[in-house]
């Protein structure tokens, strides 16, 4: 049992990589953070967009989000960050992980908006059309207002999913919680640093995976 | 344009890289045969627990499922796969990836298929009770079939997270489609091969892709 503490928990090891770990932590944050803001956000004007029916438009939104649905957010990540700089397009780790991160957010926040707006009856539209209001106050007052509310729980749940995904942005050597206690595995030859890694996720996403189920169940998509 | 082609879709090296991406798809596909069934197992042992009358059951399945939950399914693979070494046991990669998937994916299981158990009338329980079916019976007959069929899009969409998850594989040199892609982009110098995956990935997953766009279509007009 000594021995084990000693391995997974060693004091020594985890004070000296703790520094390391905590900057981890917050370069998480800063991405997981910027993933969210940029990936809801274009999701929700793609979903807009799709929902003024310009054909062309919208077979290239289809589109995008069936191809960043389907691939893996790794292959994504990998793509972007070893295959574009073959054709001169250079971008750093972090930049490459924000990027893959959020289009793929977004391929999927599109398609959740989409089925929202969708679910706003077309005699809402006939109606408040028919009040006098032109196409973008009918979205923003009338369709908008009620598509979102079923939104939220999904859309919640997604982003959680995604910003769990900032660790793959270790395998393109950005410093996150991931690739700090990594390091620190290697240089130290214990896996403590790992379980302060682990600590560090736990204590950042099990609040969120709360958060996620309180979600759930106050905006549940009613059936 | 012809950076384009020569970097990202170069035939010559397609060509010559194409026998080693259908090994790594092989791999791929036997891996998502192990973790599926798997992870569907360990999910409904979950969902049985999460809704027994025993509270203890209950609040273990609930830590459970949010402990892993919150873990981001790399950290988690790479903790079992630097970790367990220490404990005097080096799985082989297959083993670790396994059960990462075991324990990662059983958890969304888990929730999906309680949410489906919840969702079949209590009475329908009474009701096969009463016609003489054993507890077993009526949960095997009666009450899964309706639940699965309830929850079916989050089981497909479950279903898709863990065929794209085991691109991480790749990480702990596993030989999958990713590895596999990255090993000839390696040797060869050329984006190829990953572009080339990224488009089996593609091909392979597209049709859940368009299946899920479709009920959620549909469960939107049902309402």
């Amino acid at each position: 049992m000594g021995g084990l503490i000693d391995t997974f928990f060693n004091v020594d090891v985890m004070r000296q990589y703790l520094p390391l770990v905590l900057q981890g932590m917050w370069v998480t944050i800063v991405l997981g953070v910027t993933v969210v803001l940029s990936g809801l956000a274009l999701g929700f004007v793609l979903a807009v967009v799709r929902s003024l029916r310009i054909r062309p438009l919208n077979l290239l939104i289809v589109l995008f989000a069936d191809v960043f649905r389907a691939v893996p957010a790794l292959v994504i990540l990998i793509i972007i960050y070893f295959a574009l700089p073959s054709i001169g397009i250079r971008l750093s780790g972090a930049v490459s992980a924000w990027l893959g991160l959020s289009l793929v957010l977004a391929a999927f926040a599109e398609e959740i908006v989409w089925a929202g707006i969708l679910s706003v009856p077309r005699g809402q539209w006939e109606a408040a059309r028919a009040t006098g209001l032109g196409v973008a106050q009918c979205m923003r007052l009338v369709v908008l207002p009620q598509a979102l509310r079923l939104t939220v729980a999904p859309l919640t749940n997604r982003a959680i999913v995604i910003t769990k995904n900032t660790a793959l942005a270790s395998v393109l050597a950005v410093g996150e919680i991931l690739y700090q206690a990594q390091a620190g595995y290697s240089f130290s030859y214990n896996p403590s640093p790992l379980t302060l890694g682990a600590i560090a996720y736990l204590l950042l996403f099990v609040p969120l995976v709360w958060f996620g189920r309180w979600v759930e169940g106050r905006f549940a998509w009613k059936r | 344009m012809e950076a384009l082609i020569d970097g990202f879709f170069n035939l010559k090296i397609l060509r010559e890289s194409l026998p080693y991406l259908m090994q790594g798809l092989w791999m791929t596909l036997l891996l998502c045969l192990v973790a599926i069934p798997l992870g569907v197992a360990g999910g409904l042992v979950l969902a049985l627990m999460s809704t027994t009358r025993s509270r203890w059951l209950r609040w273990s399945a609930m830590v459970y499922t949010d402990l892993f939950r919150a873990f981001p399914p790399l950290v988690l693979l790479l903790f079992i796969a630097f970790g367990l070494p220490f404990l005097g046991f080096k799985p082989p990669p297959f083993v670790a990836v396994a059960l990462a998937f075991l324990l990662n994916t059983s958890s969304y299981y888990g929730e999906v298929l309680r949410a489906g158990i919840e969702s079949v009338p209590g009475g329908q329980d009474e009701a096969a009770r009463s016609t003489g079916l054993s507890r077993w019976q009526s949960l095997r007959l009666v009450l899964l079939p309706q639940a699965v069929r309830n929850v079916g899009p989050d089981l497909v969409s479950n279903t898709l997270e863990v065929v794209k998850l085991t691109s991480i594989a790749s990480v702990v040199a596993l030989p999958e489609l990713l590895y596999a892609a990255r090993q000839v982009q390696s040797v060869t110098y050329n984006a190829t091969p990953v572009i080339a995956a990224g488009l089996i990935y593609l091909l392979l997953l597209w049709p859940l892709v368009r299946l899920l766009s479709r009920f959620e279509r549909r469960a939107v007009l049902i309402r």
